[in-house]
């Protein structure tokens, strides 16, 4: 077997070590990019909220 | 040199604050996760002690096991900094800890479960300390669920601060599940934890504790995250917050 497929067998757990790494990667990076979505959410709305204020002060 | 504490407690100085460290704490957690899991992967034995590859769950199972005890002690902390000093950015630091600290949770048991199926032969057990860890995922959940759905904020805080607070029982609880005085009083399953590493081998350890520092500056980054989405939320109607939109226009 070459090294990098050795690698992942882990001798014969790669089942129990990958999906415990799985899991804390899909979580870990799951949960930054979801802030940073939401984070994106919240200026563009406050934006449209400052931009309709705007306009109704100036009618 | 004297920093005044108090000016940083306002969301408006805090905000941009927030935003200049979490670079900081993302490139620690991306240096600090890479060289852990290197060595923890490349420079370490197979084997530990009688455990086989699969130990090396250690790297993940244990940074996320204490940050699910330190987290919930720092919400609630926060909480009650906010309930007694009645700042408005403790309680936008305590809300935004307790995603992080459920992940933090939900991880440790995930991962113990995958580790107890190969090394006990099982995946669950009703042992104390898979108990009241548990029992800790619920209390991050409850503290959640109670914040949302209380629509005015004020109230929101005031009642999941309570509520953290009272579930801060659990922490020692969890550590004394596996540490306790007399052994046999310790009907666990689990492993006793020793901070000093006890007969680990010494690159293990090291590993270890590398990428448990890497789960700690991980959480600084998310909170970091968190807390500036609250602020921008709660502030949204003050002056520097629309001042802050029209720079950014």
């Amino acid at each position: 077997m070459s090294a990098i497929s050795d690698f992942f067998y882990a001798g014969g757990y790669g089942f129990y070590l990958w999906a415990s790494y799985g899991a804390a990667i899909f979580l870990m990076v799951g949960e930054l990019i979801a802030a940073r979505q939401q984070h994106r959410t919240i200026l563009k709305r406050l934006s449209r909220m400052a931009r309709m204020n705007a306009a109704e002060e100036d009618e | 040199m004297s920093i005044n504490w108090f000016k940083y407690s306002s969301p408006a100085t805090f905000y941009p604050l927030a935003g200049k460290m979490i670079p900081f704490f993302g490139w620690l957690t991306a240096i600090l996760m890479a060289g852990g899991l290197y060595w923890g992967f490349f420079e370490t034995p197979d084997r530990l002690s009688d455990q086989k590859e699969y130990y090396r769950i250690i790297y993940i199972h244990v940074g996320a096991a204490w940050m699910s005890m330190w987290l919930y002690i720092m919400m609630a902390a926060w909480a009650l900094a906010g309930l007694v000093l009645q700042t408005r950015l403790s309680f936008m630091i305590a809300k935004a800890i307790a995603p992080t600290g459920a992940i933090a949770t939900f991880l440790a048991l995930w991962t113990g479960a995958f580790w107890g199926e190969t090394s006990w032969g099982t995946w669950w057990d009703w042992d104390p300390r898979m108990t009241s860890e548990l029992i800790l995922l619920f209390l991050y959940m409850g503290y959640m669920a109670l914040q949302s759905a209380i629509d005015d904020p004020r109230r929101a805080d005031r009642a999941a601060a309570l509520l953290a607070l009272v579930g801060l029982v659990c922490v020692p609880i969890i550590f004394w599940s596996i540490n306790c005085p007399d052994p046999n009083e310790c009907a666990a399953l689990h492993q006793t934890s020793n901070p000093g590493g006890g007969n680990m081998e010494p690159n293990i350890l090291i590993a270890m504790l590398v990428t448990a520092l890497a789960f700690w500056m991980y959480s600084f980054v998310a909170i970091l995250m968190r807390v500036r989405n609250i602020i921008l939320e709660r502030e949204r109607h003050t002056t520097w917050v629309k001042e802050l939109l029209e720079k950014n226009k």
